[in-house]
């Protein structure tokens, strides 16, 4: 790597701090780190982005009113990728999901898909860990998005919601947007550098975090605690994920280092799903709109389907 | 002429109504500027992704924080 070789030349020659010791060492992480990683999050969320402004919620949903219950499930998880989600954003979606007469179970798919499978998450994914371990990350998400939503759908929980979605009329037809490539191209940069405005002092704290792990904690206890010296890892690495909701951009860097110091691809695999699909806010939102009932089902459904692939994983490796 | 900014209350669609404000001011044109919160009557324009932009009951934009130039040119255009 020739970006490793220029941190090297001026961590260790320019500002001439001694190759081998923990604080030289962690200061030449930490700078290749954050300037790799905010490097390539330019990249590829400029480049989801863009390919985003090609669908909308209201084209997903045209298109979703037409399919049937299980082929819908798999759609609309899949679509959870491609498109846009902000927890302000889940009611209307939820609502005018049901509004075209989506089934529940589809809808739910999407409900778990959409936040699972974000571009930040996806693009930290990428950046640190590869394509191999992305690609495990959105295929077990999706797995878990299908199979999660089936359930829910196959509970009879339509009782559950609190307000009464009358049905659209007649066709559902999204309205068309037209807009130049140029626009295209310009919104996706604003969009993409308002996103690293907002994310990147966490990157900086989280690998600077990072560093501090991969200089000063022996990694005994890392393995110890997340390793598979512990058979609770999985629920734990769960359960603390939930509360460092959206904040995949600060964590993740940590989850590197963790990894690299014998926390396994599983227990990582289920903290990072935690963080992202697990989100307190979006459950205070969605009351508004639906029972306790529904929403625990809805939380449990997922925190069992993240446990499972961590243990799955774990067990496979 | 009847603009609608449609919006939960989200950070972008206070931003699109400022915007729109100002871009009626500058398009010379006299029009009444509503802000719809009530999610059902959202729902009932067929919007998800808020913020949205309804002149005279026509869904002109959603999801998106239009500049004030390009509002500008929406009024025009209508």
């Amino acid at each position: 790597m020739m970006w490793q070789e220029s941190v090297n030349v001026l961590v260790y020659e320019w500002l001439n701090m001694p190759q081998g010791e923990k604080l030289s060492d962690a200061l030449n992480f930490f700078i290749y780190d954050t300037v790799k990683i905010l490097f390539l999050l330019t990249i590829i969320i400029y480049a989801v982005t863009l390919l985003r402004s090609y669908f909308s919620t209201e084209k997903v949903r045209e298109y979703l009113s037409k399919k049937h219950e299980y082929t819908g499930n798999v759609l609309a998880a899949l679509f959870g990728i491609i498109t846009p989600f902000c927890s302000c954003s889940a009611i209307p979606l939820f609502l005018g999901f049901l509004q075209a007469r989506i089934p529940l179970g589809v809808t739910f798919s999407y409900l778990i898909s959409a936040p699972l499978n974000n571009e930040i998450a996806i693009a930290m994914l990428l950046s640190m860990f590869g394509w191999k371990v992305a690609a495990l990350y959105v295929g077990f998400g999706l797995l878990v998005a299908i199979l999660g939503g089936i359930i829910i759908g196959r509970l009879g929980l339509e009782n559950e919601i609190l307000i009464e979605v009358k049905p659209i009329e007649g066709e559902i037809k999204a309205h068309e947007q037209k807009v130049a490539f140029d626009t295209r191209l310009r919104e996706a940069w604003e969009y993409t550098f308002d996103i690293l405005l907002k994310i990147w002092l966490y990157v900086l704290i989280g690998v600077g975090a990072g560093a501090f792990i991969h200089g000063y904690v022996p990694t005994e206890f890392i393995t110890s605690v997340a390793g598979a010296d512990n058979p609770f890892a999985v629920p734990l690495a769960t359960l603390l994920g939930v509360p460092m909701y959206s904040n995949a951009a600060g964590v993740m860097p940590l989850i590197e280092v963790l990894t690299a110091k014998g926390m396994l691809m599983g227990t990582a695999l289920s903290f990072m799903m935690a963080i992202t699909a697990l989100s307190l806010p979006e459950a205070m939102i969605l009351k508004r709109v639906m029972s306790l009932k529904l929403i625990a089902i809805f939380f449990g459904t997922v925190t069992i389907g993240i446990m499972g692939v961590g243990y799955l994983f774990n067990a496979l490796l | 002429m009847k603009i609608e900014i449609l919006g939960t209350g989200c950070a972008k669609c206070k931003a699109l109504e400022e915007a729109t404000k100002q871009a009626v001011a500058q398009s010379g044109k006299f029009a009444q500027i509503e802000k719809v919160e009530d999610i059902m009557k959202i729902m009932a324009y067929g919007v998800m992704s808020t913020p949205g932009l309804v002149i005279d009951g026509k869904v002109i934009s959603t999801g998106k924080l239009l500049s004030v130039p390009e509002i500008v040119d929406l009024i025009k255009a209508h």
